[in-house]
């Protein structure tokens, strides 16, 4: 038994039973029921059946529908509701015309539409629209069931509308944020591209202002970077070398460039100290590992000699004799540089902590901070200069080596020191980079 | 005799301002060299000058023990720097480093020197040090 869609003039199908009429039938009930049809007895019925706007024999078929338990409890609770509907419009329509069947029913689905929707939900008026042209194909069909799932639908058809607005409005604002942001983002790289520039002129400048200190500094560590990118360049280079043996001429060419790489951080190092001494002493342009082994903004040669001696077997006598040499000169040398150092600290100190005792009172002690001060301000003036020469000591005592060894052993010395400075930096990020419990 | 006076009265005098100075100069100049040849190794240094300090302290590593003279301490101290200077290159004036009389350089060339192993030789040659 199939459902079957009837037009709204179709009266001829009645169902026995009709006035104790409740929508959930049981199946077997409805079977015997078609057979019992009988049109002449019924026609009101099928009036009823009419302003019902619901075609029993569907009905019956409800159960094999799956939303047929949901609609069965819809239809218990309004069931009530029908049957006194239905009878106020019966009287109607046995007055009315037949063709006045179609917009009636129209009506009264309206009215069915009306108080099935109970909640007062805001979709009712398109509902009851959709019905309203749906309704000429109806028929007894089981349109009330169909009202249900037509109302579900068109409900969920709403709120896919809304929620889709919603996204669209969202999506929206979405994007200005990210347009505004992109404007400040170029707008911020300008500025600090000017700010860098800036930074390096000033430092190349030598000038000395407050406000421009930082860019001193910042300038520094950019261009440190970018000698740092070029050192390890010439160290795979170097490398490269050596492992394919190349000839001396061609190490000695590679070796003469490594020296001039340290030749302009060194000139770079005197560029920035002029600006900012204390950024270059401090060593923050290094990694912490190398921070912690400075010596006066750098390296200790000695140090790095007696590293290095290792690398450069086999030596002949005289270079032995000449690396012990070199290595105790920078010592020396060192040591020399530390003392001064000293002094200067200690003195500053001394300077600082107190002025000669005066006691003319208020004016003098003013005079007196000021005068501690200018001789203070003269004493730091001679860091750079500590400075200065500790990194002459350091290029001395290479350049002094690679006098001392051949070609060869230069550039397996140099490539020592690369690979020596490069582990102690990698050893830097890791510490850094190490799980903390 | 008075073509004599009158003759004279139109030459300009030797002993004018700028002359002075260059007689002056030359004065300083001759006690600086004066006061380096009397020892083997003489530093000039000013106390308030701690890389005086430190090349001090590198010579008495070697074993020399060299003639300080403290220009801020000397009367004639400011014209002294400013010879040393001027006439000699020496930069920055101090300390300025005299070996066996003749003038070496400032702080950064001692340490060049030392470093190549020169210095120990230049002092050795003039008897500052033995080995």
């Amino acid at each position: 038994m199939g459902s079957r869609r009837r037009t709204a003039e179709d009266t001829n199908k009645v169902v026995n039973g009709m006035p104790s009429y409740a929508p959930p039938l049981p199946p077997s009930n409805s079977m015997g029921m078609e057979g019992n049809i009988h049109p002449s007895r019924l026609s009101d019925f099928g009036a009823i059946e009419q302003s019902l706007g619901f075609r029993i024999e569907d009905a019956m078929n409800l159960s094999r529908n799956p939303v047929f338990n949901q609609m069965k409890s819809n239809s218990q609770a309004l069931g009530a509701d029908i049957q006194f509907g239905a009878l106020n419009k019966t009287l109607q329509l046995q007055k009315e015309s037949q063709s006045n069947l179609a917009s009636t029913s129209g009506g009264h689905r309206e009215n069915w539409g009306e108080s099935n929707m109970a909640d007062g939900s805001a979709d009712t008026s398109t509902d009851d629209t959709e019905d309203k042209n749906q309704m000429p194909e109806r028929g007894e069909s089981s349109e009330r069931s169909k009202d249900k799932s037509d109302q579900k639908t068109l409900r969920r058809l709403a709120q896919n509308r809304e929620a889709a607005r919603k996204s669209r409005l969202r999506k929206k604002a979405y994007v200005q944020q990210l347009e505004s942001s992109r404007l400040k983002l170029t707008q911020l790289e300008q500025e600090l591209q000017r700010a860098r520039q800036q930074g390096i002129f000033i430092s190349s400048t030598g000038e000395q202002t407050h406000s421009m200190s930082g860019n001193g500094a910042m300038a520094f560590d950019a261009e440190y970077a970018r000698w740092l990118e070029e050192h390890n360049r010439q160290t795979n280079e170097l490398r490269a070398a050596i492992n394919s043996h190349a000839g001396d001429i061609e190490l000695r060419t590679i070796v003469d460039n490594f020296m001039t790489q340290f030749e302009d951080i060194y000139r770079l190092k005197g560029v920035a100290a002029k600006a900012d001494v204390f950024h270059i002493l401090s060593g923050m342009w290094k990694t912490p590992a190398e921070r912690c082994f400075m010596w006066i903004g750098g390296f200790r040669s000695s140090e790095l000699l007696k590293l290095l001696v290792s690398h450069l077997e086999p030596l002949t006598e005289q270079q032995l004799m000449g690396i012990y040499n070199l290595q105790q000169s920078s010592q020396q040398a060192e040591d020399a540089l530390s003392q001064g150092m000293d002094a200067l600290q200690q003195s500053l100190s001394e300077t600082l902590a107190n002025g000669s005792p005066n006691p003319s009172g208020a004016s003098g002690n003013v005079a007196n901070y000021m005068g501690q001060m200018a001789m203070a301000m003269g004493k730091l003036g001679t860091l750079e200069g500590f400075l200065r020469q500790a990194d002459n000591l350091r290029q001395q005592t290479l350049q002094q080596m690679l006098r001392i060894l051949t070609t060869r052993q230069s550039a397996r010395a140099l490539l020592a020191i690369s690979d020596y400075f490069s582990r102690l930096r990698a050893l830097s990020s890791l510490w850094l980079a190490r799980p903390r419990d | 005799m008075k073509s004599q006076i009158s003759q004279h009265k139109n030459k300009k005098p030797f002993a004018n301002k700028k002359n002075f100075q260059y007689i002056f100069l030359y004065i300083v100049m001759d006690r600086v060299k004066d006061l380096a040849s009397k020892k083997a190794a003489v530093i000039f240094t000013k106390s308030s000058c701690y890389m005086c300090h430190s090349i001090k302290q590198l010579f008495y590593e070697l074993g020399a023990s060299p003639a300080v003279y403290e220009l801020d301490n000397d009367s004639y101290g400011r014209e002294m720097e400013w010879a040393l200077r001027s006439n000699f290159g020496c930069n920055p004036s101090v300390p300025a480093v005299f070996i066996g009389g003749k003038f070496i350089g400032s702080s950064k060339d001692i340490i060049s020197l030392h470093v190549d192993g020169s210095l120990k030789q230049l002092l050795m040659d003039a008897k500052a040090i033995w080995f």
